[in-house]
């Protein structure tokens, strides 16, 4: 039928895995792939990390067929705070080689992706959040091609509240409104975006993330500390004022009230380990709280997911969530989830909790732990929901988009 | 000649309030949500009472005071008997007023519209006598002839309905069981000779219960007129047309807006306008006509979903746990011969706390047919199940001689133990 060439996307990111720091790079990976199953050409745009060897890129590269990687020279890495990337470089010894702000990188990188968007020949730019949007924004001045800009996250969700940060958020705003489509990877994000930006929400497109199944599968062990006989409630992610974490462990005292032989376990960095494990003390349960401070990854983290009895996510603000899916995917844990999170939207074998409702979060907790059936049925039905969100189904609503903004769609065979 | 049989469910359960872990040992009261919503059992009677009782029964009096041949049947639970007593006794005057007409059957069921028939033989019967009480003291009837809930059916329900006296028995007009066979007739169950099987046209009851309001179905806008042909195509291959419905059909499932109401107000007139044709009660049915044939049902046929079986109410495993735990307990409840713990116990096998724990709908990605005031089936089940182990709590109270229970982690553990 259609023999006409296919359709380019130049894609703008900020990382990639395996050398990426959080959610972003597996998400943009989820979706280059399956968008390039579907016979979509992608030049996926990264800020050239320094310290990574070529061959580290070279070799996902050869894993990711027809994608193709272009770097730009910039001393970039995916830190997603000012603050954060702030303390990183003060820790490796000094400003980076162009500027010693996120913000001034954020800046550069969209100047240098002006360059690429002159030489490439593209029909679509896609712009994977605050990071890359003016990259992306500059991309549509140079080339006059439509601009989605893809929101995992916004400014509100870091902040926990309203206090967010007015240079990022100024980024997003203007970029949002500069771009022909705005992603949102929920509806609960689509509604700030919506809110708190001012975008018309006749151009705002949810499109839920997908779960990407690792190569590397670790079986992981039963814990110790299960097989003695407790029963393990466990919270994986970062320890920030995004995450809830502190109603995890209000939750946490009151649910051990009922189910004493239980230990809470805190597995993640961030920087309110120290606040966290103050108030495990104020709450009188530090005996019951195990934390991992550290990043738990691999063969620990197969082994946490398997042997826990219940996997909650508390998030005050979560765009998605996608550990909640690889907990019930992996070690056919039952899931609680934040009502205020993506992922409450595609899974209903779960149960849902407003974050800081930890009574219902501790109620939820001991109904779990005490009635087999409500337990097993959350897992073998969650895990066969997880299992059916894919990136498959985001890259054809992505698709849809191409072909509105397009008004064609070119696959390569017919 | 051929007959209607117009035949009204109807019921309310005791929904079970946000019950939470901490109230197990503390509070009692399953069932006195007074927030207002959904959950608050006054509350909601008195809605569908202004939305579809009064004004339905309104028009079923009228209907009754112009035609002398109007007639037809009502089932009550004895949960909604109940709750109308006591939140809306005015309601119930307007239901005793119909049935003082003498042309309005109430048929039986279970006080507790439960699933105890496929549980427990014994507090089914229990729950059949309960019921059987209650509708003599409200309104002064014996019931003859016998509706389950969700109008399930079986061979070994027949035999037990006609082994306790009932002349006739209810069932879904359902094609897989029927064949060839038109449910417009009057059956026997597989070997039973004195009791009938009144079989609902679930396509005619469906029109009005179902389909009444949809704009997109190709029978709409359904006049009586309409209505009245179809029926009247009958004639000749068919001596009863039974309609069997929810009650609530009327105001509350095709709302007032619809012109349900109209519909019903027009209907008996459009009907009989033909010579041969009427309306008769069940009793009066199963009097009329011979059975034509057995109908054999070794499963159990209900008149819920494509499936027409139980799984929306013991389908999946949170709602086979918690039916089989609450069942677990009838002889230690029945032992402690404390009425209102039995009566409790009672009200948590209303069929409805099970169907609220349905979750097929999801898989079948239609929402609409799930209907519940919970936010989520999960939910439905842990407020179950926490008043579940309130009940066992009090149990075990009962036992120990009303011991004091020191801690709070002491009562957990002896509401849980099972």
């Amino acid at each position: 039928m259609n023999t006409s060439p296919r359709t380019k996307v130049l894609m703008l990111g900020w990382e990639f895995p395996p050398h990426s720091t959080g959610g972003l790079g597996v998400a943009c990976l989820g979706l280059a792939q399956a968008l390039t199953a579907s016979n979509v050409d992608i030049s996926f745009v990264l800020p050239r990390r320094i310290n990574v060897s070529h061959d580290s890129i070279r070799l996902l590269f050869a894993d990711v067929p027809n994608i193709s990687f272009t770097t730009v020279d910039s001393s970039l890495q995916g830190y997603v705070t000012s603050s954060e990337y702030d303390r990183v470089m003060r820790a490796s010894g000094g400003p980076g080689q162009y500027g010693n702000t996120l913000l001034e990188e954020v800046r550069r990188y969209a100047l240098l992706v002006r360059d690429i968007a002159k030489r490439e020949t593209f029909d679509i730019i896609h712009a994977h959040d605050w990071l890359s949007m003016l990259a992306g924004v500059e991309a549509k001045k140079v080339s006059g091609k439509p601009l989605i800009v893809h929101v995992h996250a916004t400014s509100y969700d870091q902040a926990g509240g309203d206090n967010v940060n007015p240079h990022t958020y100024a980024i997003e705003r203007y970029a949002m409104h500069e771009a022909d489509r705005v992603v949102a990877v929920s509806g609960y994000t689509k509604n700030i975006i919506v809110q708190k930006y001012g975008v018309n929400p006749d151009k705002v497109r949810v499109v839920h993330n997908g779960v990407l199944h690792q190569s590397d599968h670790y079986e992981g062990k039963v814990l110790a500390l299960k097989e003695a006989g407790y029963k393990i409630v466990l919270y994986l992610g970062r320890v920030t004022i995004q995450k809830g974490v502190d109603y995890f462990l209000r939750a946490a005292q009151k649910a051990l009230q009922y189910e004493p032989d239980t230990v809470f376990v805190v597995a993640g960095t961030g920087d309110m380990e120290a606040q966290m494990l103050r108030e495990a003390g104020w709450l009188g349960i530090s005996d019951k709280v195990l934390f991992l401070t550290k990043f738990v990854g691999g063969e620990e983290r197969a082994s946490l997911l398997k042997s826990a009895d219940i996997f909650v996510m508390p998030s005050v603000s979560e765009p998605f969530g996608l550990v909640p899916l690889e907990a019930l995917i992996e070690g056919g844990t039952p899931v609680i989830i934040s009502k205020q999170s993506g992922v409450s939207e595609v899974l209903r074998h779960a149960l849902r909790v407003d974050f800081w409702d930890t009574d219902e979060m501790a109620n939820q907790i001991v109904a779990i732990l005490q009635h087999p059936g409500l337990a097993h049925q959350l897992s073998e039905y969650g895990r066969e929901e997880a299992n059916s969100v894919t990136w498959q189904k985001a890259a054809e609503k992505c698709i849809e988009i191409y072909q509105e903004l397009t008004g064609f769609w070119r696959p390569a065979v017919s | 000649m051929l007959t209607i049989c117009p035949y009204f469910h109807v019921h309310q359960p005791y929904r079970i309030k946000r019950f939470r872990v901490f109230d197990i040992g503390h509070d009692h009261n399953y069932f006195n949500d007074a927030s207002g919503t959904s959950l608050d059992n006054a509350w909601v009677l008195r809605k569908v009472a202004e939305k579809s009782y009064l004004p339905a029964n309104a028009v079923l009096q009228e209907l009754l005071d112009r035609h002398p041949e109007f007639r037809f049947a009502f089932s009550f639970s004895g949960t909604v008997l109940e709750q109308m007593e006591e939140y809306a006794p005015h309601v119930l005057e307007t239901f005793k007023k119909l049935v003082d007409s003498g042309r309005v059957e109430i048929l039986a069921d279970t006080y507790h519209h439960s699933l105890a028939f496929f549980y427990s033989k014994k507090e089914f019967a229990r729950q059949v006598a309960q019921h059987k009480k209650i509708i003599k003291r409200i309104f002064g009837k014996e019931p003859r002839v016998f509706r389950h809930t969700e109008l399930c059916y079986s061979n070994e329900l027949a035999d037990w309905a006609e082994d306790n006296g009932y002349t006739g028995i209810l069932a879904e007009g359902w094609d897989p069981v029927l064949g060839w066979r038109s449910p417009n007739f009057v059956y026997n169950p597989r070997d039973r000779k004195k009791i009938k099987v009144l079989l609902k046209n679930y396509k005619l009851s469906d029109d009005i219960a179902f389909r009444f309001g949809q704009k997109s179905w190709e029978g709409w806008p359904l006049t009586t007129e309409k209505f009245a042909q179809w029926v009247f195509a009958h004639h000749g291959n068919g001596e009863t047309v039974n309609l069997f419905m929810d009650y609530e059909t009327f105001g509350e499932h095709q709302w007032a807006d619809t012109g349900i109401f109209d519909f019903l107000r027009n209907l008996p007139s459009e009907i009989l306008k033909h010579p041969d044709s009427g309306f008769k009660t069940p009793s009066e049915t199963i009097e009329s006509y011979d059975a034509v044939g057995e109908i054999d049902v070794p499963h159990v046929l209900t008149w819920a979903d494509t499936e027409r079986d139980l799984t929306a109410w013991i389908g999946n495993e949170i709602q086979q746990t918690s039916i089989k735990a609450l069942y677990d307990l009838e002889e230690e409840v029945l032992r402690t011969a404390d009425a209102t713990l039995i009566e409790d116990w009672r009200k948590l096998q209303t069929s409805d706390h099970f169907y609220y724990m349905c979750t097929k709908w999801w898989s079948d990605g239609d929402v609409h047919a799930y209907f519940s005031p919970y936010q989520s089936p999960y939910d439905a089940h842990i407020a179950f199940m926490n008043a579940l182990s309130d009940l066992r709590f009090r149990l075990r109270k009962t036992e120990s001689g009303n011991r004091i229970i020191k801690t709070k982690r002491e009562a957990a553990r002896m509401a849980t133990q099972t």
